[in-house]
């Protein structure tokens, strides 16, 4: 028999409703998974198994009255930006430590509601900001992931680094992740997983927390399409509570996922053929081109003109959201509070203890680029460029329906291998950063292996509010591309 | 150098950051190096370009004003690291 960790949402939602095992002897493979990996992975932050056995018994009862919701008895993860009532919640910076909320995010509450069960709060960067979870408060994520005959540690990008590695070491069957930059697609990408952030205004925001608002966007990360596609249908609503959140009715994603490509038309976007691109990547992205065709698609070149503008644009839009989202962190509401002569200098102490160099360095930048005289400079001009970038999308989409590119430039890289530039470090968001900037759905999908022998991803962008196509050519593109994204378990204790 | 060490020193008080002699260095450096590097916007003429503000057309939603929270002070001051009282307690202001 299978392993009960082995198996997918979609799997495992059978099998409860068959009872051919409980919801107790799901979690329970779950969090003994856990325990035998975490000290080498540190992909979970805080463990909550009790709470994790109380909720599957709560979802055995349920299921034995013939009751019970659409993630009845599945065990998952939650990313650790997601405020979760009385169960700490610290977004991994050391300024939010012991923060245990007293409210729940509208995303989590979905999952509840819909009867999954947490497992606990996973490891991500620094309030999201970084591309491989090196910047967490509580040390980084290692990449389930190896190269070949090697035991070099990888990264499992980033920021959803635990939220990816834990989905891909069979440490949970989903997770909860969250998309500023590129932050769901690309750890995605890294680990073999499948990761989809949804467009802006679909998942409710409230209660998750904050780092750029106009950008940040919450989606899943998972095993296979069909999985991301049953989690985004809870993890989506319409939320008073979110005023970007918008009205519009969550279609039935699922379904969306075996209706094929036939008919539909692919654009190729040439401005994403950059100088020094990795020769497996252009194979890649050329292979995925071929499997959406063999698929009945059509393909033709799109143009994105101001794609180069993406990268250097969000870097003025995300710190200056992010200096103001963070000035909240003062040391008098919640979290740390280091002493101080007068009160602003108790702001200043307790400010530079608890954030991070990478989270230092992006409020300055943003205090920078919003102080008097600057604003139209780097602000305004950065919210004009994305309107031109908007505008790129906006005429491709005349004449297609989704876009193909790769997720990332190359694969996972080593601890440490990047840290020394930031503007490199930044680099790593290049194919992902401008969906954010236009709002738009983006989906990766595991298509093949490097020649280290680790995962590389595929990237889909749709119109907007059309997550439903991301899912059907995902789902050509998993076909395709075949089984083979299970690492290797070399990090259990027995 | 976009950005000199008194420029880190201001910002960083702007921002409440307390910074050290040796990281207003580093920050001088790697400041001016994203700034350098985003300076490559000043090619696109955007004179004619309205800001975004929005992804999706949508007016702000409106809502009733009328009460719908609140009640909830031990809640609020839960996560304080000093409170009393239904207060939070902050170093003197006024001397």
């Amino acid at each position: 028999m299978t392993k009960l960790t082995d198996l997918t949402i979609a799997e495992a939602r059978e099998g409860l409703r068959a009872k051919s095992f409980s919801a107790r002897e799901l979690a329970e493979a779950h969090i003994d998974a856990i325990d035998r990996a975490n000290d080498a992975l540190n992909a979970y932050v805080l463990k909550t198994p009790e709470r994790a056995l109380e909720m599957a018994d709560a979802s055995t009862a349920r299921l034995k009255k013939g009751e019970g919701g659409a993630l009845e008895g599945i065990p998952l993860g939650i990313k650790d930006l997601f405020c979760t009532k009385d169960v700490r919640t610290t977004a991994c910076s050391h300024i939010l430590d012991g923060f245990t909320p007293t409210y729940e995010s509208t995303v989590t509450a979905n999952l509840w509601a819909e009867g999954a069960v947490m497992l606990g709060k996973l490891n991500n960067d620094e309030f999201a900001m970084g591309s491989s979870n090196e910047t967490s408060h509580y040390g980084p994520v290692v990449n389930p992931w190896r190269r070949k005959d090697s035991s070099v540690k990888l990264v499992p990008g980033g920021s959803s680094g635990g939220s990816s590695a834990a989905v891909a070491a069979r440490l949970c069957m989903g997770a909860t992740a969250t998309d500023t930059g590129g932050s769901i697609r690309q750890p995605a990408a890294v680990t073999g997983t499948v990761g989809i952030k949804p467009t802006y205004g679909r998942c409710s925001r409230w209660g998750i927390v904050a780092f750029a608002s106009s950008l940040d966007q919450a989606g899943p990360i998972a095993r296979s399409v069909r999985d991301a596609a049953i989690l985004l249908k809870v993890m989506a609503s319409s939320d008073p509570k979110d005023t970007t959140s918008v009205d519009m009715k969550v279609p039935d994603y699922e379904a969306a996922v075996d209706r094929g490509v036939k008919g539909l038309t692919i654009g190729i976007p040439k401005e994403y053929r950059v100088p020094g691109m990795a020769p497996e990547i252009e194979k890649l992205w050329q292979q995925g081109v071929e499997w959406l065709k063999a698929a009945g698609a059509n393909v033709k070149e799109v143009s994105l003109a101001h794609t180069k503008y993406a990268l250097p644009s969000y870097y003025i839009v995300a710190p200056a959201e992010a200096s103001s989202n963070l000035a909240r962190y003062d040391g008098v509401r919640y979290g740390l509070r280091e002493k101080g002569a007068d009160v602003i200098s108790m702001y200043e102490n307790t400010r530079a203890a608890g954030f991070g160099a990478e989270v230092k360095r992006r409020i300055l930048i943003g205090t920078y680029v919003l102080s008097a005289g600057y604003y139209d400079a780097y602000y305004l001009k950065a919210q004009k460029v994305r309107t031109l970038i908007k505008q790129d999308f906006d005429q491709a989409f005349e004449t297609v329906d989704a876009i193909l590119t790769p997720t990332t430039p190359g694969p996972a890289f080593a601890l440490g291998e990047k840290s020394g530039d930031p503007v490199e470090m930044y680099l790593n968001d290049i194919f992902t950063v401008t969906v954010n900037m236009a709002g738009l759905p983006g989906m990766s999908i595991p298509a093949g292996l490097s020649s280290e022998g680790t995962p590389l991803g595929l990237q889909l962008i749709g119109c907007a509010f059309d997550e439903e196509t991301l899912f059907r050519a995902g789902r050509v593109i998993e076909e395709a591309a075949g089984p083979v994204f299970k690492p290797q378990d070399w990090w259990s204790k027995r | 150098m976009s950005v000199d060490r008194a420029t880190v020193r201001r910002i960083a008080h702007l921002a409440r950051l307390a910074i050290t002699a040796e990281e207003e260095a580093r920050l001088e450096k790697e400041l001016s190096g994203i700034l350098d590097w985003v300076a490559q916007l000043d090619e696109l003429d955007t004179s004619n370009v309205e800001p975004m503000t929005r992804v999706a057309a949508m007016t702000m939603k409106k809502r009733e004003d009328r009460i719908t929270d609140g009640f909830c002070a031990g809640d609020i001051l839960k996560n304080a690291p000093m409170a009393d009282d239904h207060y939070f307690v902050v170093p003197k202001i006024v001397e």
